[in-house]
């Protein structure tokens, strides 16, 4: 017998190897606009890392990938489902942690659990197996009775996740997971993530504004600023776009920056000299000869040196030389 | 949106609900207490009112139970929203609206949870008003009719206040629109006066008043001889604006999602 599936199925618009197919995502907030062009290709089964400072559109992209809002104009499939005219079937497919908590904190932290998993239509025991289970690996156990009003912000993070993971999506969101937390809770988490996308399966985006968490669990990443990509590629990919190292040299207080910056773009072989407060930032092909160089050349304009570091290219080098800003100047410039 | 999802999702989420109410003891005892409140104090306060000439009825804690029924009901669902900005202030919000739960059951969850209070409300006042000497002529029936109209235009304002919620999603803002509605509507209709004994004007507001319909409604239905085709007739108006303003405030969350 053959059963025709009727239009009105939900069937993927596509079979295809990408998780996520974003192109040409732009959304305006009024004269504000806040994604510009956007689009990147999400291979199944990796984590994806979506790398920028605050305000470059991430969370936009993210509020539109999970069917929270609507682009203003461009197309984007999750899971083969397009997100405008598929919503609900993306909704079943994916799990969403977004910056704030998706948590109840009148409820406990089975509870929580147990409404996520119903949601999807998990029943029965199955729903309060998969609960105990996901109480267990994010070490909520003992606390899986108490009202998630009294957790810890790290706890609260932690359940955020359980919650995403409940119905075991084919693709998870995760925007921004490691905010706020200590340093060790955040290498907990990495290290969770790592094993959910190894582990499961699953295929992991991942928002941030952290260039390490972003080097450190993503298999790909793009770097997306202004609302528009700027780079895309593996980390190693991105980093050795790159020639060579990053020197950065801290200038005593009484030297003169621009008798340095131009000392230092007269050595032969620096690139890309960039001013920073008091400190000079070139790239360099082979960072351990040209430290003497740069020191010599400083000290011939009379500029002391205060400290001087050699640097193997970083994903901050990468979006230097993508936008013209470091990163640390990004974020404190705009805040969206 | 999928109607199969409506029913279990309405149960799930009215649990939640239900749940966080019965955590915090201190506002089920102020909900129980306010309604006995009012009953006692404007039951003293307007003893004397049945003796305005026009004042139909007998006596006014009779009159005035079903009035003090009919405004906690409206008082306690005109702040329904406030769970709302609740959740949208902590997260809850966004990662309900991306997930396939039912939007006609985050609605009507909000309505159950309403109704349920209310009725435990509802109780509590009739229980009162018979120990302050009030007789319910209508007996369970009429009590039952009563219940009906309450929960009804619980389920109204409940989706109103959500609605509203939805647009506005300030604290302040909500307040401000739930005071601005509840206290004259509750004026505006014979909840504590007779209307004979009110201005030709309020008479004819109230006439449209849907608080007006649940009150007289309910007074019918307690009354000795109960006209019960006014009875009917006001219930089946509450219904319609229950359901209006319940699909008129489900469509509130495509505006909430547009500005997000």
């Amino acid at each position: 017998m053959t059963v025709h599936l009727g239009a009105a199925t939900a069937a993927p618009d596509t079979r295809s190897a990408y998780a996520i197919e974003a192109s040409d995502l732009v959304k305006t907030y009024g004269d504000v606009k806040a994604l510009d062009g956007f689009g990147f290709a999400v291979p199944a089964g990796t984590v994806f890392g979506l790398l920028g400072p605050n305000g470059a559109g991430k969370s936009t992209t993210i509020k539109i990938l999970t069917t929270l809002t609507e682009a203003t104009s461009g197309a984007a499939t999750v899971a083969g489902y397009d997100v405008r005219r598929q919503p609900d079937a993306v909704r079943r497919a994916i799990g969403v942690v977004t910056q704030r908590h998706g948590t109840d904190p009148q409820a406990t932290g089975r509870e929580n659990l147990l409404l996520a998993g119903r949601i999807h239509g998990l029943r029965g025991r199955t729903v309060k197996a998969r609960a105990d289970e996901l109480l267990g690996r994010f070490g909520l156990t003992d606390a899986a009775g108490r009202v998630v009003r009294t957790y810890s912000g790290g706890m609260q993070r932690r359940l955020d996740v359980a919650m995403g993971l409940m119905h075991r999506p084919d693709v998870l969101f995760l925007d921004e997971p490691t905010t706020g937390l200590d340093p060790e809770a955040r290498a907990e988490m990495w290290a969770e993530i790592a094993r959910m996308a190894g582990d499961e399966g699953m295929t992991v985006l991942l928002t941030t504004h952290y260039l390490e968490e972003a080097d450190h669990l993503a298999d790909h990443l793009v770097i997306v600023d202004r609302g528009r990509l700027v780079a895309e590629g593996t980390p190693e990919q991105l980093k050795s776009g790159l020639h060579g190292d990053a020197v950065v040299v801290e200038l005593a207080a009484e030297s003169d920056l621009a008798a340095a910056r131009k000392a230092i773009d007269a050595v032969a072989g620096t690139t890309e000299t960039v001013v920073e407060g008091r400190s000079l930032r070139a790239r360099v092909d082979h960072g351990a000869t040209a430290v003497p160089a740069v020191l010599t050349a400083l000290e011939s304009v009379g500029a002391p040196v205060a400290a001087i570091t050699v640097a193997r290219p970083s994903l901050d080098d990468v979006y230097l030389r993508h936008t013209g800003r470091t990163f640390a100047a990004a974020e404190e410039g705009e805040d969206r | 949106m999928s109607t199969a999802t409506l029913v279990p999702h309405t149960g799930y989420l009215t649990g939640r609900l239900l749940r966080a109410t019965m955590r915090q003891p201190a506002f089920v005892v102020i909900t129980l207490v306010q309604p006995m409140i009012w009953l006692l104090l404007f039951g003293q306060l307007f003893k004397r009112v049945v003796e305005i000439p026009g004042f139909t009825g007998g006596s006014y804690i009779d009159f005035l139970t079903p009035g003090v029924v009919v405004m906690t009901v409206l008082f306690s669902s005109g702040w329904a929203g406030m769970a709302y900005i609740e959740d949208m202030d902590r997260g809850v919000m966004d990662m309900m609206l991306s997930s396939p739960v039912s939007r006609g059951a985050m609605m009507a969850s909000s309505t159950v949870n309403q109704a349920v209070s209310t009725t435990v409300q509802s109780v509590v006042i009739v229980l009162v008003g018979l120990a302050a000497g009030a007789s319910y002529d209508g007996g369970l029936p009429g009590m039952l009719v009563m219940l009906l109209a309450a929960v009804l235009l619980a389920g109204a304002f409940s989706a109103l206040s959500n609605g509203m919620a939805l647009l506005v999603r300030t604290r302040e803002a909500l307040i401000g629109f739930s005071t601005m509605l509840t206290l004259p509507l509750s004026f505006l209709s014979s909840a504590m006066m007779d209307k004979s004994t009110a201005p030709d004007w309020i008479q004819t507001v109230a006439a449209y008043n849907p608080v007006d319909w649940a009150v007289v409604a309910s007074r019918q239905a307690l009354s000795a001889d109960p006209d019960w085709s006014m009875v009917w007739i006001r219930l089946a108006g509450l219904a319609a604006v229950a359901l209006v303003t319940g699909w008129i405030a489900t469509r509130a969350f495509r505006s909430y999602q547009k500005s997000l």
